[in-house]
């Protein structure tokens, strides 16, 4: 799953002293992009470029990741065995996703590792949606519809990517994504038209939670995204933060139709000349207040991951360790 | 050269780091094995069953390979020109540039 | 809220003896699931995952067929049952991730059970049973690559660094009382065995040595001497953890009467 706000990083300097090397080459560089060419791990690149796409697609595997955590929250008390089988799936895709994206991003001349440090270290961003509580089996169901729905939205346009391995690993991406929206809607319909008047109530609370969070998915408006710009010029993003927002809430307006649950937003309304739905007001702050580490789960979401990797360093030592004694590898163990 | 403070911390990091293989697979018997992606274990043993568990888990394929990324050896882009520009030219070697009477059949 | 009560059953020996297999491959998948998202490294994630997967598919498959004759279905075996009526060896119900075990009880545990169901599956292809001699020829594909990949950690984790042995050595200490349970017969073993629906669980002990054995050796594991202790969840009288096991499990169903899902 990917997500918002990779736009509201900083602004990085750009480098003003260049060889004549570098500007030939930064000429060739950019008439690839003009002529819509995907660019390889080694062909050179402006720093910049290398730099806003390591940034992008660490954090972009850092949501996957994160986002194991909510949903993995109910694999234990999943009401059949089937649903079991299907989130222990789901949840498994998440972690191949973040593996697909550490990989695209170690060809950038990063590792795994330091992407995980900074992650763990809290300089790295993840998805902020994660950091919201699943308070009920309906949320595994509305975060496949709404969540999983909003970051296919915001992850097909990459599969153009100009970085190539980037764009690949967004095609294995979406290829398996396609389950995971379509599953979750499905557990829905079945507790709205086959389940009880508890289970229907469960399921439009857990609407009314996460409706506004999966909005934010998309960034904030285009006027407050200042790297939008370069980031479309470089390929890295091709549809603008408001624009995907509008297709979500036209199609999910539909869905929810269907489903038979209310949209917790009185000004959400069918405007006929514009031929797309008003929405009301998104709450910005709130947005921001979760971005920058004050959301409900925040804290625990990060814990749990360094948690994780520092109860598994000596697996992994000793895996190493292992290895070095079969094959008599000399090289000092850290 | 005494190695910088840095180079020390990269070479320690990538000490306690498990190497990087590249995994390629073969879709069915017939095709060739094509590359698929990478991932991190600490020997060959576990890189090819993590490569099983990893790209293999909907049927992708019937054989995998997989060898460390630092055993590739590959063609520096900035050769690009000098490599293979000069095969542009030598349109002979395509079946298309031969032009045959239609008389003499499927050749 | 009124809570749904539990269902009763009242199992033959068949259903009993596929009731041990099915409720051990589903309590030791309920297990697993703690380890999605917290696993020392992403590619073993999956891979834990994949093996979690199997054991659900083998477990429903047994849970159906044996449900099948007592009248109820996979899901009403598996979340409205109470305790007494669960046959799972109280191996696979002992604490995991969050219980203060650690990765080396579960990787000598998946070895010592994938081991146990390989040689079980392999002697269930050839059930009186035509269900479940099916069932059996697809679970030995999946339970061969189990031995396959849960070997290769305790070996590692074993003949790795100092720590890692410890660890092993206190997991092999903690995991072996608990094996006796899955290699003693009772009248349900020699029923099975006379109708030919399954071997005795005595019959597996040869077969099992001979895979575990010579992998712990790899690892540098001694195998410590046989005790007096028995576990006893195969006879459907389980230890303390099974009923928080259950409790988390089961407690969809038990909150939302006739919830469909």
């Amino acid at each position: 799953m990917y997500t918002q706000a990779m736009d509201t990083a900083p602004k990085e300097e750009r480098l003003v002293v260049r060889s004549v090397d570098d500007a030939v080459a930064e000429e060739r560089f950019e008439a690839a992009l003009d002529r819509d060419e995907f660019i390889e791990a080694k062909d050179w690149m402006p720093e910049h470029y290398r730099k806003t796409l390591v940034r992008q697609i660490s954090q972009h595997a850092h949501s996957e990741i994160v986002g194991m955590l909510p949903e993995g929250n109910w694999i234990s008390r999943a009401p059949t065995l089937k649903r079991k089988a299907i989130l222990l799936a789901k949840v498994q895709d998440e972690a191949g996703h973040g593996l697909y994206l550490y990989a695209a991003g170690e060809t950038l001349g990063t590792s795994r590792d330091q992407m995980l440090d900074a992650l763990h270290a809290g300089k790295a961003k993840y998805s902020s949606i994660f950091n919201y509580p699943t308070l009920t089996w309906a949320d595994v169901g509305v975060i496949g519809w709404l969540v999983d729905g909003a970051a296919i939205m915001n992850q097909l346009p990459l599969c153009r990517c100009s970085y190539a391995p980037y764009a690949r690993a967004m095609v294995r991406i979406c290829r398996e994504e396609s389950f995971h929206q379509r599953q979750g809607y499905e557990s829905l319909l079945t507790m709205m038209t086959k389940g009880t008047e508890a289970q229907r109530a469960m399921v439009q609370d857990a609407t009314n939670r996460w409706w506004w969070p999966s909005l934010m998915m998309f960034g904030p408006p285009d006027d407050q995204s200042p790297n939008t710009a370069q980031s479309m010029r470089w390929g890295i993003k091709r549809i603008s933060n408001d624009d995907l927002r509008q297709k979500f809430v036209d199609a999910t307006a539909q869905q929810a139709k269907i489903l038979g649950v209310t949209l917790p937003d009185p000004d959400l309304k069918w405007n006929e000349a514009r031929g797309r739905h008003d929405f009301g007001p998104i709450d910005w702050s709130e947005f921001w207040r979760v971005v920058n580490g004050e959301g409900p789960c925040n804290k625990e979401r990060l814990a749990e991951r360094v948690d994780a990797w520092n109860d598994g360093e000596w697996v992994r030592e000793a895996a190493l360790a292992h290895a070095r004694k079969r094959t008599g590898d000399q090289r000092a163990a850290a | 050269m005494t190695p910088s403070k840095t180079d020390q911390a990269n070479a320690q990091a990538q000490a306690r780091e498990w190497p990087l293989w590249e995994v390629f697979v073969r879709a069915k018997a017939g095709l060739d094995h094509k590359h698929c992606g990478s991932l991190h274990a600490p020997d060959p043993t576990m890189a090819l069953q993590m490569a099983r568990e990893v790209y293999t888990r909907r049927q992708e394929g019937v054989s995998v390979w997989v060898v460390r990324s630092d055993q590739i050896i590959a063609s520096d882009p900035a050769d690009k020109a000098m490599l293979f520009d000069p095969m542009e030219d030598k349109v002979y070697r395509h079946p298309t540039f031969y032009e045959l009477p239609p008389e003499v059949g499927h050749m | 809220m009124t809570a749904v009560a539990s269902i009763e059953i009242k199992a033959a020996p068949a259903q009993e003896y596929l009731l041990r297999i099915g409720d051990t491959c589903l309590i030791h998948a309920q297990r697993l699931a703690e380890w999605s998202g917290h696993a020392p490294i992403l590619e073993e994630d999956i891979a834990l995952t994949n093996l979690a997967l199997d054991l659900v598919g083998q477990a429903r498959a047994l849970l159906t067929h044996a449900g099948a004759a007592l009248g109820y279905d996979e899901d009403q075996l598996a979340f409205l049952r109470d305790e007494r009526d669960f046959r799972n060896a109280t191996l696979v119900e002992l604490p995991s991730r969050k219980g203060g075990r650690d990765f080396a009880d579960l990787a000598l545990r998946n070895f010592v059970l994938a081991a146990w169901l390989n040689v079980l599956w392999a002697k269930l292809e050839a059930s009186s049973d035509a269900e479940v001699a099916a069932i059996a020829g697809k679970a030995v594909k999946e339970a061969r690559y189990h031995v396959a990949h849960a070997a290769e950690w305790v070996v590692r984790l074993g003949d790795g660094t100092d720590e890692s042995a410890r660890r092993m050595a206190r997991a092999v200490e903690r995991t072996w009382p608990y094996l006796a349970e899955l290699f003693e017969d009772d009248a349900v073993d020699e029923a099975a065995e006379r109708a030919g629906l399954g071997p005795r669980r005595s019959a597996l002990r040869a077969d099992w040595a001979a895979l575990v054995e010579p992998v712990l050796a790899d690892a540098r594991l001694a195998v410590p001497e046989a005790g007096q202790f028995r576990s006893t969840g195969m006879r459907g009288v389980h230890s303390e953890h099974f009923g928080y096991v259950l409790a988390e499990m089961q407690v969809l169903q038990r909150s939302y009467p006739g919830g469909v899902w």
